[in-house]
Parts: C-alpha cells; structure tokens; sequence
C-alpha cells in the first residue's frame, strides 16, 4: 500500500509545514461544513423535538388546547427555559379558556432491560392519572413491549388514583403494580401476565414521578392557574 | 494494480463479487445491530452510501495534495464531517427514525468499510472512478442490509415495511429481532452466497 | 505393476472384540426413554403423544436432508437423531403447539449438530440448542403450562397443539376451564415458588404430578431409568452426582443466607434438574472425560442452575447452565489434562509445551 507511484507522493519526507497546513485546512474546512449544516438543520431538529413533546403531552392529557413547561427545584417554580436545570420538568395544560386542567411529566424506573422511560399525564379534576406514554424503552419486543399495546393494561390509565395526602407531603396510597387480575383499588396497576417486570417498572416510575412531583406542585396550584399559555 | 480505466467491474465488484458485507464481512456492527427492520436496514444503507459516495469523491480530488504521513487523519475528518452531516439531516428528517438507528449513525465513521475504501481504492484513482466504485460499495452494502432487514423483520414482527402480512394471529419470532437473530439471518444469507458460489465454480471447472 | 507385500494392521491396545458401538450405547439410552415417555403420555396424555412423534420426526427428517445434502450415507443409524428428538421432546410443555416443535427439532439438528460437522464434532448438546432458540422466539408459548390429569386427556388434544403453523398458540384457557382445571393453577412449580412464594410438597415432585415441561416431572422415574444405564456403563453417574452435589451446596448456601430462597430438596426435585442432569449433562460429547474436569463440569453446571433460578428473570435455569457447561468443557479438559506417569511437575512442563 506504500506505492508511490500510485498516490503520486514524492519518496522524500515533504515538509513539517506542508503537512500541517494541510491538516489544519481539512479540519477548518469541514468544521465550516458541520457549522453551516448544524444552523440549516437545528430549527427542523428544535422543532421536530417540540412537536414530539408536544403530542406525547397531547396524548396524556388529550383535551388540553395547550401547555407551558414548567422547573421546579428547591421549592421554587418557574417557567422552563432552554437550559435546563437539575430540577423536575414538567407541562401544565390549559383548555380552550386557559383554565388549568392538568399536568404531564417524564418519568422513569429500571426495567428488564434498562430503564423505561414514560410521559404521564395527571388531571386536577379527579385527581387521577389519565394516561401513560412509554417514550423510550429497551424491553423484549412481544413481550415487555405489551405495555404499550395492551389494551387491558393502557386502560389501567383511563383514571389510576393518584391524590395527594391532607398534609401535603405524599401521595395518599401509593401506586403499586399487582399481580394480573387481582386489581382491586383504584391506585393499583394490573399488570400483564408475562411481562410483570415491565408493569412493575412503570407502576415504580409512577410512584416515585408522581410521588415527589404531585405534593410539591399543590403548592403552586394558584401559581400554575394564574399563568396564561 | 490500479489503473484509471473504468470498466463495468469497477461498479460491479462492490454489488456482488467483493459485496463488503458477504464477501468481505466489513461493517459488521451496523450489519447486525440496526437490521431489525426493514425501514432501519434502509435508512442505515442510504446514511453509509452518501457518506462513502462523498468521502471517496473528497478523497480522490485531493489525492495528490494530501501528504503521505497525514493522509489517515485527513480521511477521517472528512469522514467524521459527513457522519455529522448525516446525523443532523437525519435527526431534521426523522427523531423516530433517529431514535431507532441509536448511537449507530454516529459510528459510521468507525464503519472500516469507509476507511478501507478511501486508503485502498479512492485514494488510489481518479474521482469518476472512485465515485462509481463507491456507489457500486454502497449498494452493495445497502443491498446486504435490506437482505437482513427484510427477513428479520418478515419473521420476528410479522410485517414488511411495517405492512401486516399475515394478520394477526401470526406467531412472531421475537429472537429474530434480538441480537441473536441477526447472527442467525447473516450466517443463512453468508450460507446461501456461499452455496451459490461453490456452484458456480464447480460448472465452469465441468464445462471447461 | 508389482504386487504390494500383504499388509498387516498393528494397533496398541486396548484390543476391543466385541465394543460397545456408539449405535448400542445410543440405543440402550433410547430404551431407557422409553418408560419416562410412557409415563408422560399417561401424565398429559394425546397432546403430549402427538408432540414427540412430530419432533421426534421432525429431528430424524432433518438429519436425513442434510445426509442428501452432504451426499453422505444415512447417519439415522447411529440413533443419536432418535435420542435428539426425545429428549428435545421431553423438555418441551405438553400443550406446546406441533408446529413449534418442529421448529425446534430442525434448529437442533441444523444448528446444534450438522453445523459442526455432525454426531461427535458438536459443542453442544443438540437437543438444548432447539429448547434454547424456541424459548428465545417464543417465550410465552414455552413457558405455558398445563397441569397433568386432565380427565379428557385420552379424547381431545390441548386446543393449542394444534395450533396451525405460523400462527400464535389458541387458546387453551376455555377448554381448561371446561375441563374443571383452574388455568391460573398451571404454573410450574418452580414459577410458584418464585413469583408467588407458593411451594409445591414434596411428594408431588417425586412422583411428577405437576405442571411442567414433559420430562421435568417424575424425578423418581428418571433416576430409576438413569439408574439402569449406569449399571449397564453407558453413563457416567459421576456427572449427575456432581451435578446434585453442586445445586445441593450452592442452594444450602443461600437458603441459610436467606430463607425465603428455596430449601435444597425442592431445588433438587423440581424443574428439568433431573433429567437435564442424568439424560443431557451427560451427553457424551459434551462433556468431558477426564476425572477432574467432570467435577468441575458438574458443579458447574450445578451451581449456574441455582444461580439461574434465584437471581434470573425465569424460573428455570438449566437448560442454559447446561449449555454453558457444554460451552466450558475444551476449556475445561484443557485444564484437567492428568500428568501422564514420569512427567515432570508444572515447572519443567510449562517449557516442553511451547
């Protein structure tokens, strides 16, 4: 492969100065390409990301006209910008006449494989869960993926009790993963047969999203409603 | 030896007779990692064929001005650029997309087919040539993918390009879909080429 | 041309006059299969019968059309492809669809023996390698039980054994259901134990009378048939002992550290140990032959199937630690090789090696 001919090198060794420059031009070149291509993209790619938390929200909460991201850390709430911090992040939904009717926020618990990464959805009205979105999953496919198809196990999520205690500092029952058909409160999940890690995973995410985030936001209900999208 | 003549070989080599992925088993990470389904075998077929397609033009053109000692390096920033231009148009096209070929797109810069090319051929010839061999590779390559693809997901969903095609009390293979199944399905198709081959070469010694 | 002097074969000893063959040894293992499948036809009756005539057909098909393919002569002969099938047959659930079965049979004979080069070249034993690819393809048919005795057993087939091919397993809850057995009931008792901290007395295990694969159900009768093959020197009881001696020891250990693991006894009679250990660990060509490479394979083997039940995401665990016995026995050999007598010791050696 050192064929000279071929590659039309000269035998000699070329100069320090000619292999510098040319390294040095190849490398400003193509970070000119990857700048020029990073700004033409970065609007399409920002937006495709917005679109796709904005109908993950829109499937969780399904009557909110729109929704406002929202940080909250260190008991302090305030609007989500660009950069996030280490806060929890979620979305407050609003209907047709910006009143508040509901939140949704990312979540996640180990499951078989790695973790499940879900968006849920949580109504003040009934003070229940109305829907669970898997974002991101690394289960067995026919198996641990269920969680998303199953019609008996999403319909866990049509109203999954999730109201907060009288003194404001957790949930009133926390939200357990039963064993399949054994359902019998309205804070349990009934979890498909075969693929109870999975259930169990995203009865866990529940609990400890909902758990930590639901309290806190009670405390900046007025807050939230007050803010017009 | 490597002459300038472009002959029907020149395209032809990297379709079938040196098929980077059934003859010279390069890439074989992509290969068995993000052949699950059809529309992901593609999609990963496609990003490696324009970044081999424009970093053997890149390559050639500059042939003769690279030195020597830092050709290698030159390579692979030419390389490395059009993976992120890949993975920026992707990422705008497609975040579902995106999300399933996973890390995978980034690491065609590790794919050693492309190296290979740009050092051993495209470095070698002039641009013409170099683009139509690159273009004969990647087919090749997009070809094996799609191979793949194709009966893993026929057999471990049930579909083909996500359309149902046996209704659905059909019994999905689910290690088809798993790491293991594409080991099975490269080992049938490296079987079957094989085979194919072995015959080939055992007519043409009878008839002579 | 010159007439070549008369030749006259010298070998060393041993001189074997009248050996046993690997077809005898194949046999006599077939013969003491015979009386266990008896036993699971009784258990689970038509279904149970139905699925090893089709693998175990399916399994002799195969061997054939890779006989044609290799232009060899026919290998069905050496009745290794017999015990393939029965014993593949035996670790399968008795409702598991016929079509599955098939499967399963193919993908032992095309990928765990022919592949390598066929019967003595394979690293693997065959049978565990069909059992392995359809529990990774079809997770939830292999793992659907159902209990034994079911009155109608003799009359009617399980409606999911007669699944058409390619398509998902029926149903086999109604006709449970119909036939007065509880569909929640038919879970193994090694699934009980660790899902539902429920356990299974003793007794039942022995004698077989649960749910279950086919051949994981009467430790007794499994004993008693690799009892008759160790008398008659076709097995190595050695491999089992260690095996047992291996579940026993890891098992105790973790029972003592925590007991709601369960007890050694229950470890050692429930799931497919038994016949895993006595008609599969002991696959002659997956296992090694020297003294001390056997007790490292069958502690191994031992210890992996506890280590599997407890800790891993299924139930059972030995298929796969039997498998990765098969898959550490050169290794294993290469390690164990016996000091031939006058060799020098590890010292010298390492130098008249290179």
């Amino acid at each position: 492969m050192t064929d000279t001919q071929t590659t039309g090198q000269p035998l000699e060794k070329p100069s320090s100065l000619r292999m510098i420059v040319s390294l040095t031009l190849v490398s400003v070149l193509s970070g000119m390409a990857v700048v020029m291509v990073y700004l033409y993209t970065r609007p399409i790619i920002d937006e495709n990301k917005r679109l796709a938390i904005e109908a993950a929200v829109l499937t969780v909460i399904p009557d909110s006209a729109g929704f406002v991201p929202f940080e909250l850390e260190d008991n302090t709430l305030r609007p989500a910008t660009d950069s996030p911090g280490k806060g929890q992040l979620f979305y407050a939904g609003y209907d047709q006449q910006g009143q508040l009717i509901g939140l949704a926020a990312p979540a996640n618990a180990q499951g078989y494989a790695d973790k499940v990464y879900i968006i849920y959805g949580y109504r003040f009205d009934c003070e229940c869960i109305t829907g669970v979105k898997v974002i991101k999953h690394a289960e067995t496919p026919g198996l641990g993926d269920k969680v998303i198809t199953d019609k008996d196990f999403v319909a866990n999520f049509d109203a999954l009790d999730a109201r907060v205690a009288a003194d404001g500092s957790a949930l009133r029952n926390r939200i357990v993963t039963v064993k399949h058909g054994t359902k019998s409160n309205p804070w349990e999940v009934d979890a498909i047969s075969g693929a109870t890690i999975t259930s169990r995973a995203i009865g866990r995410a529940l609990d400890i999203g909902a758990g930590l985030l639901l309290p806190q936001v009670m405390k900046f209900r007025q807050q939230l409603e007050d803010h017009q999208p | 030896m490597l002459d300038d003549k472009i002959t029907s070989h020149t395209f032809w080599e990297g379709v079938w007779e040196n098929n980077p992925v059934f003859v010279m088993l390069l890439g074989m990470c992509p290969v068995l990692a993000v052949t699950n389904s059809t529309i992901n075998a593609l999609a990963m077929g496609l990003a490696t064929l324009f970044v081999l397609l424009s970093s053997s033009l890149l390559v050639s053109l500059i042939r003769n001005w690279i030195p020597k000692q830092t050709r290698i390096a030159v390579f692979i920033i030419i390389i490395a650029t059009f993976v992120t231009v890949v993975d920026y148009v992707i990422q705008a096209i497609s975040l579902d997309l995106y999300n399933a070929l996973g890390a995978f797109i980034q690491l065609i810069v590790a794919n050693c087919m492309i190296l290979g090319r740009a050092e051993a051929y495209a470095s070698k010839v002039p641009p013409a040539k170099a683009l139509i061999n690159a273009l004969g590779m990647g087919l090749g390559f997009t070809i094996a993918l799609l191979c793949l693809g194709s009966v893993r997901e026929i057999l471990g969903s049930g579909t083909l390009l996500g359309f149902d095609l046996f209704g659905e009390n059909y019994q999905q293979w689910i290690v088809m879909i798993l790491p293991p199944g594409g080991f099975f399905v490269l080992g049938g198709w490296l079987l079957l080429f094989e085979w194919l081959r072995e015959r080939k070469e055992q007519q043409e010694a009878t008839s002579e | 041309m010159m007439r070549k002097p008369p030749r006259i074969e010298l070998h060393t000893a041993p001189h074997a006059v009248d050996g046993q063959g690997v077809a005898v040894i194949m046999r006599n293992v077939v013969y003491s299969l015979l009386p266990l499948l008896a036993y699971v036809v009784w258990l689970f009756g038509l279904s149970a019968l139905m699925l090893i005539l089709v693998v175990l057909l399916s399994t002799l098909a195969t061997e054939r059309f890779f006989n044609w393919m290799g232009k060899q002569g026919s290998t069905l002969d050496d009745w290794s492809a017999v015990i393939t099938g029965l014993l593949l047959a035996l670790t399968l659930p008795p409702g598991f669809p016929l079509w599955m079965g098939a499967v399963a049979a193919i993908i032992s004979i095309a990928l765990g023996k022919v592949l390598f080069g066929g019967l003595g070249y394979n690293l693997l034993n065959p049978a565990l390698v069909g059992r392995a690819f359809v529990q990774a393809a079809f997770p939830v048919a292999i793992t659907t039980w159902t209990p034994p005795f079911i009155a109608t057993r003799f009359a009617e087939f399980i409606p999911s054994t007669l699944t058409p091919p390619f398509m998902q397993p029926l149903d086999s809850g109604p006709w449970l259901t119909a036939s007065g057995m509880d569909a929640i009931s038919s879970a193994t008792p090694l699934g009980l134990h660790k899902f539902e901290s429920v356990s299974t007395p003793l007794e039942s295990l022995f004698m077989g009378t649960t749910a279950g694969s086919a051949g994981e159900t009467s430790a007794l009768l499994i004993l008693l048939c690799g009892a008759y093959l160790a008398l008659r020197k076709m097995l190595n009881w050695r491999i089992p002992m260690y095996v047992f001696i291996g579940v026993i020891v890891t098992s105790a250990l973790l029972h003592w550290l925590d007991d709601t693991n369960p007890d050694p006894l229950f470890m050692l009679f429930s799931g497919g140990l038994m016949l895993g250990a006595v008609f599969m660990a002991t696959d002659m060509v997956g296992s090694p032959i020297t003294p001390r490479g056997v007790m490292i394979y069958g502690l191994l083997i031992g210890f992996l199937t506890v280590i599997i039940r407890v800790y891993g995401s299924l139930s059972e665990g030995v298929m796969y630690a039997i498998l990765l016995g098969n898959a550490a026995t050169p290794l294993i050999e290469m390690a164990t090789q016996p000091r031939a007598f006058g060799e020098r010791k590890a010292a010298a050696k390492g130098k008249t090696d290179d």
